[in-house]
């Protein structure tokens, strides 16, 4: 780069800018070395024309963004005035007389991933803690935190595939036993037959953990090691410092991470889509086959015509504001409730 | 430690004495090594997913491993043998058509917002689009591009194709290039790009020669892991490229994929279909972890 200039220096050694800074600064020997040139058309051109792209492809991520909502909205029109908000509390879904209904969808993404969350927090939390603080040597720590985000590259549809024919036959007995034990409660009150919304929140534990995990753990490593150092000094002992001090202060970034994990299990379509047995109708038992709005879109859009396609569309639309809120709050949490230490 | 100066020894200490050795026996050091066993249980249950995954994906999917599994079509339903060649095509088409799409816009859209933006409205706005459309569901991303695309034909009069199933994928590796190509080009020391501008380099001189090199690794980190969540992803699939029992028939028609093809023959009562699903696992497993690894081994030499 250095022998272009100079090398363009030397072809046009005294070019007088047009502007009085050349005249004044030029003289004698240096006027070889140093002389200034206003730069050529075709450079500026270039420079601009760079400058404009840029902008240009920047501006697709909010082409793309504003044109999937609205794709999606213009869809659901249809939907949106034939029934209205009844649709997000009713549960039929009865495509020969037309009568569309998203509440079991809607019930089926938020128990799963709710449930899901409330299962992976503690075990992504712990996994984070125990890769963090050096309770084991660090070659075994890497290799801990190397296979979680190894997990999170395996494909959600071999998850699935997973989940049918090995993970289900798996934990039937025990979720056989479950229904047998507390089949008096509502929520395990049906024979778990295979596919249900209880393997389809295992499933979304196994999806998220990773995110949980590898946010905890970046939110831990950030805590500066005085406050670490401060409370070993007052006496401490390791899991006093994690819980009283290390924790809470890194609990904003966490619960971002939680929430951003919350976001990606509503979303979260084919490992569930194959596993939760896409039933429609309602049943409120973990045991029982469910629906997500996910999978209730990846079963029924190929094949729907007419106003299905719009309510499913709708459904869609609730999906994205559910997801959009989420992302939302999460970003709030993170900047609003940090500590500032 | 002043134990000595206290003004009256007879009087109540202040706080408890306890010995300055370790004591095991102490609740909380009791406690301390309950809440260490929780923390390695939930470690262990943690990665155990990944082994049992591994396991079953390695010989399931390995025992049918064959240079016919890779060079043959899939067999009619019921039928035996065959193989999945024209879906190990179809991911490698469909990748490759949203990667041409999505790396140069999300290299040109991060190189905006890391050398570029300065104040207003717009950097600030394009930054949070791009979280949020990293959050947009993977199944709305094909119900739009179906929207977009497929029922509209905009291709040739056809509807489902292998373009708009790139096109979806590009959607979603969009904020995963923007994100890693804004982010490593912000790690470029300023210094170089001084060195450069002193030097006589315009803007557009100091950005391709000098910062997108020096920052060359991290934004193929992202761009290969990115590439790599794209060709395992499924939902955005389904009905945009769809499914083809064929060879592919150009990048304007329906194409089979590893994923779609996978998801297809699991929930066929058939068992061949249910071992090719395997099978197509087993490729597609280890082509996106190796992928991993690559890209992992690309951030260790950048660091160095």
């Amino acid at each position: 780069m250095s022998s272009q200039a100079s090398e363009e220096a030397q072809r046009n050694p005294r070019r007088p800018p047009k502007g009085a800074v050349g005249g004044s600064l030029v003289e004698g020997n240096y006027q070889d070395a140093f002389s200034l040139r206003r730069r050529p058309f075709a450079e500026k051109l270039v420079d601009n024309g760079f400058r404009w792209l840029t902008l240009l492809l920047a501006g697709i991520v909010a082409v793309v963004l504003t044109g999937i909502f609205f794709t999606v909205l213009q869809g659901a029109q249809e939907a949106i005035r034939s029934f209205g908000l009844t649709f997000l509390t009713t549960s039929a879904w009865d495509p020969v007389n037309n009568r569309y209904g998203a509440f079991t969808a809607i019930y089926g993404t938020l128990v799963s991933s709710l449930l899901a969350l409330l299962v992976a927090v503690p075990l992504g939390l712990g996994t984070a803690i125990f890769i963090t603080e050096d309770l084991i040597p660090p070659a075994l720590r890497e290799a801990i935190g190397l296979m979680v985000e190894l997990l999170a590259a395996i494909p959600s549809v071999v998850l699935g595939l997973w989940a049918i024919f090995v993970m289900e036959p798996m934990i039937r007995p025990a979720l056989e036993l479950l229904h047998r034990l507390l089949g008096w409660m509502p929520l395990f009150s049906t024979v778990p037959q295979g596919p249900g919304m209880a393997p389809a929140v295992l499933i979304l534990v196994v999806m998220i953990l990773p995110i949980i995990t590898a946010i905890s753990r970046d939110a831990l490593r950030q805590v500066p090691v005085e406050l670490r150092q401060g409370a070993y000094g007052v006496g401490t002992t390791r899991w006093g410092a994690i819980m009283h001090i290390i924790l809470p202060a890194a609990v904003s970034a966490i619960t971002g991470g939680v929430m951003l994990a919350l976001g990606r299990a509503m979303g979260e379509t084919m490992a569930v889509t194959m596993i939760i047995g896409n039933s429609l109708n309602f049943s409120p038992s973990l045991l029982a086959p469910g629906n997500t709005i996910a999978s209730l879109l990846a079963n029924q859009f190929g094949e729907a015509d007419g106003i299905q396609v719009s309510a499913l569309m709708y459904a869609a639309l609730i999906l994205m504001a559910l997801t959009f809120s989420v992302n939302v709050l999460a970003r709030w949490v993170v900047r609003k409730l940090s500590l500032r230490y | 430690m002043s134990r000595s100066t206290l003004p009256s020894p007879s009087a109540r200490p202040a706080f408890e004495r306890h010995s300055l050795f370790f004591e095991p026996g102490l609740a909380r050091n009791r406690w301390n090594r309950v809440f260490t066993g929780v923390a390695a249980l939930f470690a262990g249950l943690a990665v155990l997913p990944l082994f049992l995954v591994l396991l079953y994906v390695l010989v399931q999917g390995g025992r049918l491993l064959s240079p016919q599994l890779l060079s043959q079509l899939p067999p009619a339903p019921s039928f035996d043998g065959g193989g999945i060649g024209n879906a190990i095509i179809g991911t490698v088409v469909v990748s490759l058509i949203a990667s041409l799409i999505a790396i140069p816009v999300g290299v040109g859209g991060g190189i905006y917002l890391s050398e570029y933006a300065g104040r207003g409205w717009f950097p600030p706005f394009v930054r949070f689009g791009n979280d949020v459309l990293a959050g947009v569901p993977s199944i709305v991303c094909g119900v739009f591009i179906y929207g977009i695309i497929v029922a509209t034909r905009l291709f040739f009069g056809q509807s489902y194709s292998a373009m708009a199933g790139g096109i979806a994928l590009a959607v979603l590796m969009l904020p995963t290039v923007i994100k890693t190509t804004d982010e490593g080009l912000k790690l470029v020391p300023q210094e170089m790009r001084w060195g450069a501008y002193g030097v006589g380099a315009s803007r557009f001189m100091t950005i391709t020669r000098v910062v997108l090199p020096a920052a060359l690794t991290p934004i193929a980190t992202g761009v290969v892991l990115a590439i790599a969540r794209a060709a395992g992803e499924t939902a955005p699939l389904i009905f945009t490229a769809l499914f083809s029992p064929f060879w592919p028939e150009g990048i304007f028609n329906p194409i089979a994929t590893m994923s779609v093809l996978i998801y297809n023959f699991a929930i066929m009562p058939y068992e061949a279909q249910n071992a090719l699903a395997w099978a197509a696992s087993f490729v597609l497993v280890l082509m996106i972890l190796a992928a991993n690894l690559l890209a992992r081994w690309l951030g260790r030499v950048s660091r160095q």
